[in-house]
């Protein structure tokens, strides 16, 4: 591996607090009961602020606050208006973009290179798409709702919208979910996850920044019982929420009954399937795209891959070369590959999964990697010998580590790769044209990359099959979740 | 001359296109007829039918689809009569016929209208398009008992769905009798399968059945039992459809919610190049 000197990101362009308080009703007020927790930087434990945590009585106080805006406000205003409000902000993302890159690092752990190239970008973009749909909800598709079918009128916004995101793509999923509402005409109430607030809050003053009406936006920060307190509140009229499929089966328990909307985005086991005819090289860089982009932390990433038997040899070879390449560590560095873990309990997690794919007789392999001392830290990791009933081969494991099963027939490919509760997301990768839309066709999954592989884009709708979840993230399907249609 | 003696029907299930008898071997009274009472095996055999049926229904052109659907159209104004003659008023039945030709149409239009081509921001060629979800179990609502039960038939199974339908318990002789139209209109075998008896005893079953896709509470007018039918179904993440509101008009324009509710979107991206 070539010696490349450290080329870090400044930090001195981020200006962190010591304490954040809650964003309600425009303005960031302390927590009723004065609960806090920190939250730190997974690469060096070094705590970064102290977060307010917000209990039963701020929840109430900023599901009261996106009530009023809803009705006095954000409702009443024409769609012309809000859009511009959401092309303000997504102005001042792209304004404030290195910022936002250097504090998502900081706060998650993910390169410098993602959080700058990836995600600020597609965060723009999704409030730039969004924007422009306000003006322009009749023209959706999905009629005007159920009092003004016939007429053709404007769809109606469902109301507060109560919104509960992960730790991996912080600001991207904010994006993915405030956009969309906004853009609808409801209000929201939306809690980051634990482990990475700062972005979000920052995302507050943004708002403030563009004048944003007080109300429309409220952040709560907190952990589980937070997240919990926001979804059972009988105020909210809508609950979107991106996590693990436990918790998502637990929220569609919640709401049961009630009137409540709800979309979910949950975990995945994408199966990455190479067959024969494959660009080999090619491949290999959509299987380290797939596995080890942002850490594994991806809920669609491509963690089992199938490889036709015949070129499993060739392909595991160039795979493990090109995985020597891979530079773990210092976030902020303009040369890293793979950032720090996200946090302990994540860390642990992983270990575990992988203790038990050794246990049951599978073949661990990584590349020579030295970590840093201080951190949460994993090396790019793969298995071979992986057979269905491994629980590395089952169970999401959020991290990056690869399971890799072989097939020798097509019919044999999509048996397996349909073989989970889960349906996230696919790779498929072949020169054969036909082959691509015959596997594609039968792919439980409701994303599917062929000769390609994690690719976003707020035009193109996201989402699952099966135990991933329901509703589709992005594009015109993104609108209804939040309508009343 | 005596008088001609009556050949009565026997009201039957209909599972994976036969019209068996409840496993259990019980029946109930209803209209004068005897009607089977299903049980939770035969919920659960119903669902084993109506899975098998995925494959063929869900991969049959979309203009298959929609000429079954049509013919089912056909068939049911034959029997138009018949289903004056249960007790639906005849703007009802009419209402239902039309309503079959109404969704028949939709079959190859709804891929087009619900999907197409997103224009991302790189050289990629990326097309989203709805798929069935799969097996979906379907509370019918008492009333209007016929088109109410073509109205939560039709919309599930246009898309490539199979069904399994829990008919209102107060009017099963016209879901067995619509049973007889769809077993004669080229449906394959167990796309629409039907149970009649207690709502209480099959429905629980189907919301709680792991290899259950989505379920459709429409006709279940208790709320506790429809919030408790939602729980079950969050098991393995059922796509759920409420409960209609009371007074719901069964004769305006349905809209494309029951369809795309049952609906998956899939996205495929492939890059350009040369």
């Amino acid at each position: 591996m070539f010696e490349y000197a450290p080329a870090p990101e400044s930090r001195s362009v981020v200006d962190i607090k010591p304490s954040y308080g809650l964003f309600v009703d425009g303005t960031f007020v302390d927590p009723v009961d004065g609960g806090s927790f920190k939250s730190i930087n997974p690469a060096s434990e070094e705590v970064l602020a102290e977060i307010a945590e917000a209990g039963n009585e701020d929840v109430d106080r900023a599901v009261r606050a996106a009530r009023q805006a809803y009705e006095k406000v954000w409702g009443p205003m024409p769609g012309r208006d809000r859009a511009k409000y959401l092309f303000r902000i997504a102005r001042i993302i792209q304004e404030r973009s290195r910022e936002l890159a250097v504090l998502e690092s900081l706060d998650n752990g993910k390169p410098i290179r993602e959080s700058r190239d990836v995600d600020v970008p597609l965060v723009a973009a999704h409030f730039f798409y969004y924007a422009g749909w306000a003006d322009k909800l009749e023209y959706a598709g999905f009629g005007g709702g159920p009092t003004s079918r016939h007429g053709g009128g404007v769809p109606q916004p469902l109301g507060v919208a109560a919104q509960v995101i992960p730790w991996n793509f912080p600001l991207l999923m904010l994006a993915w979910k405030i956009a969309p509402a906004l853009a609808a005409g409801n209000t929201v109430v939306l809690k980051p996850a634990e482990t990475t607030p700062l972005t979000a809050l920052l995302f507050a003053e943004i708002c403030q920044q563009a004048d944003l009406p007080a109300g429309v936006v409220n952040i709560v920060t907190g952990a589980g019982e937070t997240g919990r307190a926001l979804v059972e509140h009988p105020g909210v009229d809508k609950v979107a929420f991106t996590g693990s499929t436990e918790v998502g089966k637990a929220i569609a328990r919640a709401v049961a009954g009630t009137r409540k909307k709800l979309t979910l985005e949950l975990g995945g086991k994408a199966a990455n399937i190479v067959f024969d005819d494959a660009p080999i090289d090619q491949a290999v860089e959509g299987i380290v795209n797939g596995i080890f982009f942002n850490q594994g932390h991806v809920c669609c990433a491509g963690s089992r891959l199938l490889v036709q038997e015949s070129v499993a040899d060739r392909v595991l070879e160039s795979l493990k070369r090109r995985m020597a390449q891979l530079r773990v560590g210092d976030p902020l560095d303009k040369n890293t590959d793979i950032g720090a873990i996200n946090s302990a309990a994540q860390l642990a997690r992983i270990r575990e999964l992988s203790e038990a794919g050794s246990a049951e007789g599978a073949e661990r392999w990584s590349p020579p990697c030295e970590l840093p001392e201080r951190g949460f830290w994993f090396a790019p990791t793969i298995f071979t010998g992986v057979t269905q009933a491994h629980r590395i081969a089952r169970e999401e494991i959020f991290g990056p580590v690869l399971s890799v099963l072989t097939f020798r027939t097509p019919a044999e490919a999509v048996e397996k790769a349909n073989n989970t509760p889960y349906g996230l997301s696919a790779g498929i990768w072949t020169d054969k044209g036909s082959r691509i839309l015959w596997t594609a066709d039968r792919l439980r999954a409701g994303v599917v990359w062929a000769n390609t592989f994690n690719k976003f884009d707020p035009t193109s709708p996201f989402g699952g099959y099966k135990e991933s979840g329901y509703g589709r993230e992005g594009g015109r399907h993104g609108l209804e979740a939040y309508l009343n249609v | 001359m005596s008088e001609r003696v009556a050949v009565r029907k026997t009201y039957k299930l209909f599972i994976g296109g036969k019209f068996p008898r409840s496993e259990s071997g019980r029946s109930y009274i209803v209209q004068d007829a005897n009607v089977a009472l299903a049980s939770r095996k035969d919920a659960r055999d119903a669902v084993v039918a109506a899975r098998a049926a995925v494959k063929g229904w869900a991969g049959a052109t979309a203009y298959n689809r929609g000429q079954i659907l049509y013919r089912v159209a056909e068939m049911l104004e034959g029997r138009r009569d018949q289903f004056v003659a249960l007790g639906a008023p005849a703007d009802e039945v009419d209402a239902a016929i039309d309503r079959w030709v109404w969704y028949a149409g939709w079959a190859d239009k709804l891929p087009q209208v619900y999907g197409g081509a997103n224009p991302v921001a790189g050289p990629y060629f990326n097309l989203s398009a709805p798929e069935p979800t799969g097996v979906v179990a379907v509370v019918a609502p008492g009333a209007p008992a016929l088109l109410g039960l073509v109205s939560v038939i039709a919309p599930a199974i246009v898309t490539g769905n199979t069904v399994v339908v829990a008919a209102s318990p107060d009017a099963p002789l016209v879901a067995v009798t619509l049973a007889e139209v769809l077993a004669t209109s080229d449906l394959p075998g167990g796309v629409v399968n039907i149970l009649t008896g207690r709502i209480s005893e099959t429905a629980p079953t189907l919301a709680a059945h792991m290899d259950v896709n989505a379920i459709d509470l429409t006709g279940v007018a208790d709320a506790e039992l429809a919030a408790d039918l939602e729980v079950r179904a969050a098991e393995n993440l059922k796509r759920v459809l409420r409960p209609a509101p009371a007074g719901h008009d069964w004769f305006a324009d349905p809209g494309v919610a029951r369809m795309t509710v049952l609906l998956e979107t899939k996205t495929v991206w492939h890059p350009k190049g040369v």
